[in-house]
C-alpha cells in the first residue's frame, strides 16, 4: 500500500439536477469530508465530463489520494470511466469506488431522507474504499486454436470463418458427415434455393481447409481449464473403415446383409450397417455402424471386407481419446425434433401416415427415399389431401413446449407450395395459431403461397388426429368462423417443435455453461451477448441457443467466429482479479470450498488454493469457508461488516 | 409506533438484484429510502454472519438478493444463498429475534417494479414487528 494512513477523496456529482434535485449535495460532500480518512470532499456538476474527470486527476495528485469515492449514478454506468481517470492521475484503478446515489437514492427518494440515504450511501463506500487493496488483473496466454462442436450449418459457418482468419480449427461432429438437419433439407424459404446445392460448397471447403481437422463420428468427453487455455478430450469412434482407403465404390453396402432404418431419411428407408449418409458426406467415407454390424462379433460375417477392393475396412479399429488444447469453444449443437411419440393427440407416432416436418422434407428431396416423388409411408400412393398442422408441441404450456419454434410458419408454407407443386391436382390444409413470418421477404412467400397455390389456411388448433380405413383423419375447429372442421387426409405432417439436440445439456454441463428452462444453452445476457456463453471463452451459434433458421444461424455462428478471432488475436488476456484467495496459514485442507465453486476454480490437497483465472468472483466458497482462510480480494469480510456499521450509524445535520 | 422508520441493510447482487434496483430508478419507481444497500458480486457471497452484525449494529432487517432460481451469474450461488438463509432463519428463531426480519428475494435485472415492491412490502412488515430488541426503540 502507498501509504499507511489512508488519503480518501469524495466527490458528489450533481448530475445536473438528477441528483441535485433531489439529494442535498453540498451538505453530503460536507459530511463526507468529516468521514474517517477522507482529506478531500467536493462536488462537481457533471462528475463525467471531461472538467468533472479533471477535477478527480488533479485532486488526486494534489491531496495525493490512496483512495477515491464518487458518489454518482450506477458504477454499471460510470465505474470504468472514473478508474480510467485514476489510473491516469497513478491511483491503482481499484482503489475507486462509486456510490450509488442516482438510480438508487435520487430517482426514487424525496426529501431530506434522500439526503441521509446518499450520506449513509457514501460513508458505507468510504468504508470500502479504506480497506480495498491496490490490485492488477492476472494475465495469461492464448492457446490460438478454436474448437468447433457440432458440424451443422452454424458450425460450419463459425469454423471457417475462424479458419479463415487465419486461425486453426478443430471441428467435431457426432455423426458420421457433418452438415447436420440442413443437408436432409430438400429447399429452402423464402428463394427455394435447393438445400444441398447451397450446402455442400461450403462443406467441401471445410474438407479441404489446410487449417480444419474435421473429427466426425467423435464427441467432447471432458473440458478442463479456462478462458484462452481449454483442454478437450475428445472421443473419436471407430468407423472400421480407413478414410484414406475407402474409394466410395459401395460394394461393401450391397453385400452387407443388415437391414436397419436410415437416420439420414428418419427412417423413411433402410440403410445396411456399413454406410454412407448421403452421397456428398465430408468426410467422404464410409462407417460401419457396431451396434447393427453382425461381422464384429466374431466371425460371423465379415462380408464387406471380402469384397472390399481398397482393403478399407479394419475390424480392429479401436476408439481413440484424443487431447487437443484450444483457446476458445464455439458450441453449435443444433436441434432435434419433439417426438411425435410425445404427442398422444396426434396419434404418439403410430398412424404411418403422419409424419414429421424433416419427414416431409426427405420426401421431398431428389435424393430421397421417394426420389422427390410424394409417397406416403404406408403404402407409397401419392397423397391427394395432405393437412399440414403448425405448432405441434410449440405454444402449448399445458401440454408440450412453452415457446414458438419460429421456423414451422415459414417452412410450412413451404412445404404446402412444394407439395402442390409436386402434386399440382392435390388440396394442401394448414392448421394455424397465428402466422409469424417475420423476416426478409417472409411474409410475402406465405402470401405467395396462399394466393398462387390455392393453400387453404385454417386458423385453430387441431384437437385428434387418428386412422380410419385409408384415411387420416383430422378434427380440428376454424376459429374464425367457429365451426368444426374435419378433414380425411391422406397424409399429415406435423411441424414439430424444435428441441436441443440430446445431449446438450450434458455438454454444457461439462463446460459449465448454463441450460434455460427449456434446456437450450443459455446466452450471457439476452440482449446485449447473445452470441456468448457465460463462462468466458465460450460462444454459442445456431439452433441450440434456441429455435432460429438458417439466415440467423450463420449470422450467429459468424458473430461467435468474430468473437473467437478476437479473443485468439490477444497477446494475454486479463482476468478481473477481484477474485477469492487463500491465507494458507488458516486453511485446514478440510475442502468444503471446492464443490461449492460452479467453475472447478479451487484445488485442495495441503490447503485450498484458487486458480484466479478460473475464479469468477462469486465468493461463494468464501462465504462456506468455516475457518475464514478464503477471502475475497476488495469485498473482505472486515470490510464488509465496517460497510455495514456506517450504513447504519447515525447521520448527524441531515435534519431529518 | 407510528413514528419507527426501520432501518434496513440490503445486500444485493451485482447481476440481477442490484440491476433491477437501478432499473426501478431509471423508471422513477420510489419506495421507502429505509434499506442502504450494499453490492456483491452474488448472493452466495453473503455470510449469515454479516446479517448477524448487521442485526447487532442496529438494524432492524436485513434484506438479501439473487437472481431468479436457474438464473444466477454463477449457476448456483444464489441456492447456496437460499440454505444459508433457510438456517440462519433457524438460528434467529431460536434466539427470539423474528425470522421475518432476514429476506432473501429473487429480483431480476428486468424487474424494477418488483424490486420497489419488495422494498415496500419489507418496510411495512417490519414497521409491523416494531424496532428489534435491545435496538434502543423508535427513534
Amino acid at each position: 500500500m502507498p501509504e499507511t494512513r489512508p488519503r480518501l477523496g469524495v466527490f458528489v456529482c450533481h448530475c445536473g439536477k438528477n441528483i441535485a434535485g433531489t439529494v442535498d449535495v453540498a451538505k453530503v460532500a460536507e459530511i463526507a469530508s468529516r468521514f474517517p480518512g477522507v482529506v478531500y470532499a467536493t462536488h462537481h456538476e457533471y462528475m463525467c465530463s471531461d472538467p468533472g474527470q479533471a477535477l478527480l486527476k488533479r485532486a488526486i495528485k494534489e491531496h495525493r489520494l490512496t483512495g477515491v469515492v464518487v458518489a454518482a449514478c450506477s458504477p454499471t454506468m460510470h465505474e470504468e470511466t472514473f478508474r480510467r481517470a485514476a489510473e491516469e492521475a497513478g491511483l491503482n484503478p481499484y482503489l475507486l469506488e462509486i456510490a450509488n446515489i442516482r438510480e438508487q437514492v435520487s430517482w426514487v427518494h424525496s426529501g431530506p431522507a434522500a439526503t441521509e440515504k446518499a450520506v449513509r450511501v457514501v460513508r458505507a463506500i468510504a468504508e470500502k474504499v479504506r480497506g480495498n487493496r491496490p490490485l492488477r488483473p492476472a494475465e495469461v496466454g492464448v492457446t490460438r486454436r478454436a474448437l468447433v462442436v457440432g458440424g451443422g450449418i452454424a458450425g460450419i459457418q463459425a469454423a471457417l470463418d475462424i479458419a479463415n482468419a487465419g486461425f486453426e480449427v478443430i471441428l467435431v461432429e457426432r455423426s458420421p458427415s457433418i452438415g447436420g438437419h440442413m443437408a436432409q433439407l430438400s429447399e429452402t424459404f423464402p428463394t427455394l434455393d435447393c438445400s444441398q446445392c447451397i450446402l455442400t460448397p461450403k462443406m467441401v471447403e471445410v474438407a479441404r481447409h489446410p487449417r480444419i481437422r474435421i473429427l466426425a463420428y467423435s464427441e467432447v468427453e471432458e473440458v478442463s481449464g479456462f478462458v484462452g487455455n481449454y483442454r478437450v478430450r475428445i472421443r473419436k469412434k471407430p468407423t472400421y473403415v480407413d478414410p484414406a482407403k475407402c474409394n466410395l465404390c459401395g460394394e461393401c453396402a450391397k453385400v452387407c446383409p443388415v437391414r436397419v432404418p436410415n437416420e439420414f431419411d428418419r427412417g423413411l428407408s433402410l440403410r445396411a450397417a456399413i454406410y454412407i449418409p448421403f452421397p456428398q458426406a465430408v468426410p467422404s467415407t464410409y462407417t460401419l455402424d457396431a451396434r447393427n454390424c453382425l461381422g464384429l462379433l466374431p466371425l460371423c460375417c465379415g462380408k464387406c471386407a471380402e469384397v472390399c477392393e481398397a482393403k478399407a475396412i479394419d475390424f480392429d479399429m479401436h476408439e481413440e481419446i484424443l487431447e487437443e488444447e484450444v483457446g476458445a469453444i464455439v458450441l453449435a449443437t443444433g436441434y432435434e425434433l419433439y417426438p411425435k411419440e410425445a404427442m398422444a393427440e396426434y396419434g404418439y407416432g403410430t398412424v404411418p401416415d403422419v409424419i414429421d416436418g424433416l419427414e416431409f422434407e426427405r420426401l421431398l428431396s431428389a435424393s430421397g427415399p421417394t426420389r422427390g416423388e410424394i409417397r406416403r409411408p404406408s403404402d407409397g400412393k401419392i397423397p391427394k389431401e395432405v393437412v399440414f398442422i403448425q405448432c405441434s408441441g410449440s405454444r402449448d404450456p399445458e401440454h408440450h413446449k412453452p415457446y414458438c419454434s419460429k421456423i414451422c410458419c415459414m417452412y410450412t408454407a413451404k412445404h404446402a407450395l412444394l407439395y402442390r407443386h409436386a402434386v399440382p391436382d392435390g388440396q394442401a390444409y394448414v392448421f394455424y395459431i397465428d402466422i409469424r413470418a417475420g423476416g426478409k421477404d417472409y411474409e410475402e412467400f406465405v402470401n405467395r403461397a396462399m394466393a398462387e397455390e390455392r393453400i387453404l389456411y385454417i386458423r385453430g388448433k387441431v384437437a385428434k388426429v387418428f386412422r380410419e380405413g385409408e384415411k387420416v383423419v383430422v378434427w380440428g375447429v376454424d376459429t374464425l368462423t367457429g365451426r368444426r372442421v374435419e378433414v380425411r387426409a391422406d397424409l399429415v405432417v406435423l411441424a414439430q417443435a424444435m428441441v436441443p439436440s440430446p445431449g446438450t445439456e450434458e455438454l454444457a454441463r461439462k463446460l459449465r455453461v448454463a441450460c434455460g428452462g427449456e434446456g437450450f444453452l443459455k446466452e450471457a445476457h439476452p440482449k446485449l451477448r447473445p452470441l456468448e456463453a457465460l463462462t468466458a471463452g465460450v460462444f454459442l451459434a445456431g439452433a441450440a441457443q434456441g429455435p432460429k433458421d438458417i439466415p440467423e444461424s450463420v449470422a450467429q455462428a459468424s458473430g461467435a467466429a468474430a468473437k473467437v478471432v478476437a479473443l485468439l488475436s490477444q497477446p494475454k488476456l486479463a482476468h478481473a482479479p477481484e477474485v477469492a484467495e487463500v491465507a494458507e496459514e488458516l486453511c485446514s485442507g478440510c475442502g468444503i470450498c471446492a464443490p461449492q465453486c460452479p467453475y472447478g476454480a479451487i484445488a485442495v490437497d495441503e490447503v485450498a488454493r484458487v486458480n484466479e483465472v478460473l475464479c469468477e468472483g462469486c465468493g461463494t466458497c468464501v462465504a462456506a469457508c468455516p475457518s475464514g482462510a478464503l477471502t475475497f480480494r476488495n469485498v473482505e469480510d472486515e470490510q464488509v461488516l465496517r460497510m455495514v456499521r456506517a450504513a447504519l450509524a447515525e447521520v448527524e445535520g441531515v435534519g431529518v | 409506533m407510528s413514528g419507527f422508520e426501520p432501518r434496513i441493510v440490503a445486500f444485493l447482487c451485482r447481476w440481477c438484484a442490484s440491476a433491477g434496483a437501478d432499473l426501478a430508478g431509471t423508471n422513477r419507481l420510489a419506495y421507502p429510502p429505509n434499506a442502504i444497500p450494499i453490492r456483491v458480486n452474488c448472493s452466495g457471497r453473503v455470510e449469515p454472519q454479516w446479517v448477524v452484525e448487521a442485526l447487532k449494529a442496529g438494524a432492524d432487517g436485513v434484506l438479501i438478493g439473487g437472481c431468479h432460481p436457474g438464473d444466477c451469474h454463477y449457476v448456483a450461488g444464489n441456492y447456496k444463498a437460499r440454505r444459508r438463509v433457510y438456517l440462519l432463519r433457524k438460528v434467529l428463531a431460536e434466539l427470539g429475534i423474528e425470522p421475518e426480519r432476514v429476506r432473501l428475494e429473487w429480483v431480476s435485472a428486468t424487474e424494477g417494479a418488483r424490486f420497489a415492491q419488495v422494498m415496500s412490502d419489507f418496510v411495512a412488515e417490519l414497521k409491523r414487528l416494531g424496532p428489534l430488541h435491545g435496538n434502543g426503540g423508535p427513534k
